[in-house]
């Protein structure tokens, strides 16, 4: 297929992604703000830091502003109408690559944030947050339901995953900026509320409690968003997914490539990794080692299928 | 009284009784609501037309009316060989003006109309593309003016657009009013895309090896007819690329993939002779693809339509088409040609002058509508400020007297009313002939109006060609 055709499929998965992880992000920083003796301002500013969107300088970060700088700024990279409007000028670009639904899909829901105003999303926050999921999910199906697997799906999935993989570190680190000023004892009563606004974020609250049992250990949820091989969620769950979208690229195309060799090692090394270890090197330096090493994979699949 | 499509003296039209009935049976009220819900299923699909420096909404709609207008079978039996005949005869010009000349030589077309012209690429002369054919679909706007009367306005030889509206009416229509084509009454038109395809494939080049790869090459997604080429590239199952994603090495022309360069044998391109090679036409072009021109006259390629086969839909030669039909083919016209006035011979420029109030006045080189002056539709001065134009520059101006364009039931607020159409075939070119019964009828949705450019308030209609 067309290398300009492979890209925009590649970053149509991503920012369809990035919008989703946006708005389970922005959902867990309100569950968080919504806490006993929080002013809502340390939440705000690392759910911002976590999105790489600079706060407002000199004054106190209100939901107005995530609302304007999180949800309804079709220019921002970060945004999430900046994310549904690039995915669809990615899917209008392609267009015979994709299926009338996807089409539909991303037309429908880049018209219906076009006439969205900030204070009715504001009004109606967990209305709008959650409309981004059910959009999303009405996306992922028309593309499983439907679309050819060649190598414009796995282009795609390649996308959605190494941005899921991206957006997960980042949900966890807005979690530790959030321990950076905190004093409290860790496993306190705060400290309890933040880490099951995380999993809630991530749809995985009841799945870690199959797992992990009753409580809240941060080494047992960052096992489970990082290294469990069954949470869809997680790191490594996402890196086999890239690793397998790869592997079909690979095999349409015949020759190995750089981006496959190092998603492989990163695969091998994450189901190879115990929690402890991470957490005795530092939490903070992987998750940031992490996130350097995904964005390495997404620069050389561009290398490789010449985009 | 200007000829109605649907109602004669003593009640309906053979060729509008189904649709007739069909507006009786449904009512007015109702198919009312039915064009806001086909709105809503174009908006939906993304059917979109973008006007240039108009502001305002960037992706907006072309109206559809949801009223379709129809030609019996006898009707269309005129019309199909009336536009063919025309078809084989422009490409049929295209091929002697880049060589021998015959026309012009015979004294029928002035030389200075066709070599000045500013559609007329030197770099053509002499070479043939495949099959000799230049203008591979060629798009025929046509007017009716009574019974059996049917006249050309303008030939479109180089991209004419459109007709995913044709294709994309009939199905909107099909997936409303399912009853209505009961009986398969009217003919099908959906098989255009494997038609194109096939007549793209016919005149790939000699030296293609097996089956040959087509693409369609748009600007990009922000040009107004995007939505079509997308739509067109993917019925035919065709990769649709933009300028960047071809390039020419060793007088090939190869497209970027995942899996490296991929060999080209036809393009079917939906950009203007300006834009296609900035070496050899518009070295200030950003768009382009440097070298194509000379991988397609060393016949590695071949590019639809031909470079330079706008000189056959220009205005100024329009008038002499009828006599081109004499001319290549020795038959006689069977689509008439408008009365057209040419501004650059005198005794034509005084007729013109003194009757600018009954005419339209159009310039030579201009398209969509744009920069035309209605006579009777405008005011003394407008009339003179034009007329001032005129003086400037006569050759730039041709004039025709206002049509009296047939009307079509047309729904307005509820209400029936009488609009003016046209309609625009696609006849496609390659070493056969083919067209689709259909085409795309254009209305001028405010009443009285005779433009029916979608970038003026032009709407569109569904076309009927009925079995018998």
């Amino acid at each position: 297929m067309l290398s300009r055709a492979a890209e925009n499929l590649f970053w149509l998965g991503r920012y369809m992604e990035r919008a989703e992880a946006t708005a389970r992000m922005i959902s867990m920083g309100q569950r968080m703000a919504m806490l006993p003796g929080t002013q809502g301002q340390s939440e705000w500013t690392s759910l911002m830091q976590a999105t790489g969107t600079p706060p407002p300088k000199g004054r106190a970060i209100t939901q107005s502003d995530i609302v304007a700088r999180l949800i309804l700024d079709p220019q921002s990279p970060s945004a999430i109408q900046g994310c549904l409007s690039r995915a669809r000028e990615n899917g209008r670009a392609v267009r015979t690559a994709l299926t009338q639904e996807m089409w539909e899909s991303l037309n429908e829901d880049w018209r219906y944030l076009e006439s969205m105003d900030t204070q009715a999303a504001r009004r109606q926050l967990v209305l709008v947050l959650e409309w981004v999921r059910d959009r999303a999910a009405i996306f992922r199906g028309a593309v499983e339901t439907a679309m050819l697997r060649t190598e414009g799906y796995f282009f795609l999935r390649l996308g959605s995953n190494i941005e899921r993989a991206d957006m997960t570190l980042r949900l966890l680190n807005v979690k530790y900026f959030l321990l950076l000023p905190e004093t409290e004892v860790v496993g306190g009563g705060r400290d309890h509320h933040q880490w099951m606004s995380v999993l809630n974020a991530v749809s995985g609250l009841r799945a870690y409690h199959h797992n992990y049992g009753g409580d809240y250990a941060p080494w047992n949820i960052a096992d489970f968003l990082l290294l469990n091989q069954a949470f869809p969620r997680s790191v490594a769950f996402s890196y086999a997914q890239i690793d397998g979208c790869l592997s079909k690229l690979e095999k349409n195309h015949g020759g190995a490539h750089n981006c496959q060799r190092t998603a492989r090692a990163e695969l091998n090394r994450l189901n190879r990794l115990d929690i402890n270890a991470v957490f005795s090197d530092g939490l903070h330096e992987f998750i940031n080692d992490q996130i350097a090493k995904t964005a390495r994979i997404s620069k050389e699949v561009s290398d490789a299928y010449h985009f | 009284m200007p000829f109605n499509e649907m109602e004669e003296t003593d009640g309906v039209r053979a060729p509008y009784r189904r649709i007739a009935d069909w507006i009786e049976e449904t009512g007015t009220e109702l198919l009312g609501r039915r064009r806001d819900e086909a709105e809503a299923i174009f908006r939906k699909i993304g059917i979109t037309f973008a006007v240039y420096g108009e502001g305002g909404d960037p992706e907006r709609l072309i109206p559809f009316d949801l009223i379709p207008r129809a030609f019996s079978a006898a009707e269309w039996e005129q019309l199909d060989r009336g536009i063919r005949q025309r078809a084989r005869a422009l490409n049929a010009f295209l091929y002697d003006i880049y060589h021998r000349g015959e026309i012009i030589k015979a004294g029928i077309i002035p030389g200075e109309l066709v070599y000045c012209n500013s559609a007329y690429l030197p770099e053509m002369v002499g070479f043939a593309p495949p099959g000799r054919v230049y203008s591979h679909i060629v798009g025929i706007d046509i007017v009716r003016t009574g019974e059996g009367v049917f006249q050309v306005l303008e030939d479109n030889c180089r991209t004419p657009s459109g007709v995913s509206y044709m294709l994309e009416n009939r199905e909107i229509m099909a997936r409303m009013f399912p009853d209505v084509f009961s009986g398969g009454p009217v003919k099908p038109v959906d098989h255009y895309p494997d038609e194109l395809l096939r007549t793209l494939k016919e005149v790939a080049p000699a030296s293609c090896p097996g089956e040959p790869t087509v693409v369609l090459l748009t600007p990009g997604s922000l040009n107004s007819a995007y939505y079509e080429h997308s739509f067109l590239a993917d019925l035919m199952g065709i990769e649709l690329v933009e300028p960047q994603d071809l390039f020419v090495d060793a007088a090939r022309v190869w497209m970027r993939t995942t899996s490296g360069p991929r060999r080209v044998d036809v393009i079917y391109r939906r950009i203007d002779d300006d834009y296609i090679d900035p070496l050899t036409f518009r070295p200030d072009s950003m768009l382009g693809i440097a070298g194509l021109f000379d991988a397609y006259r060393a016949g590695n390629v071949n590019i639809c339509s031909a470079p330079g086969a706008g000189v056959a839909d220009d205005k100024a030669i329009y008038i002499y088409v009828p006599e081109m039909i004499r001319f290549y083919l020795g038959e006689q016209p069977i689509l008439e040609n408008i009365q057209t006035y040419q501004c650059g011979r005198k005794d034509e420029l005084a007729y013109v002058m003194d009757n600018l109030h009954e005419l339209v006045v159009k310039e030579v080189h201009g398209s969509g509508g744009y920069g035309m002056l209605i006579g009777p539709k405008s005011t003394k001065k407008e009339i003179e400020q034009y007329r001032k134009r005129i003086v400037a520059d006569p050759a730039e101006f041709i004039a025709q007297p206002t049509l009296d364009l047939s009307t079509a039931p047309t729904l307005n607020e509820g209400n029936l009313c009488g609009r003016h159409v046209d309609f625009r075939p696609f006849c496609l070119v390659g070493k056969n002939i083919r067209l689709v019964p259909g085409g795309l009828t254009r209305v001028a949705l405010k009443e009285g109006s005779l433009v029916v450019n979608s970038s003026q308030g032009g709407g569109v209609k569904d076309t009927w060609v009925l079995r018998e």
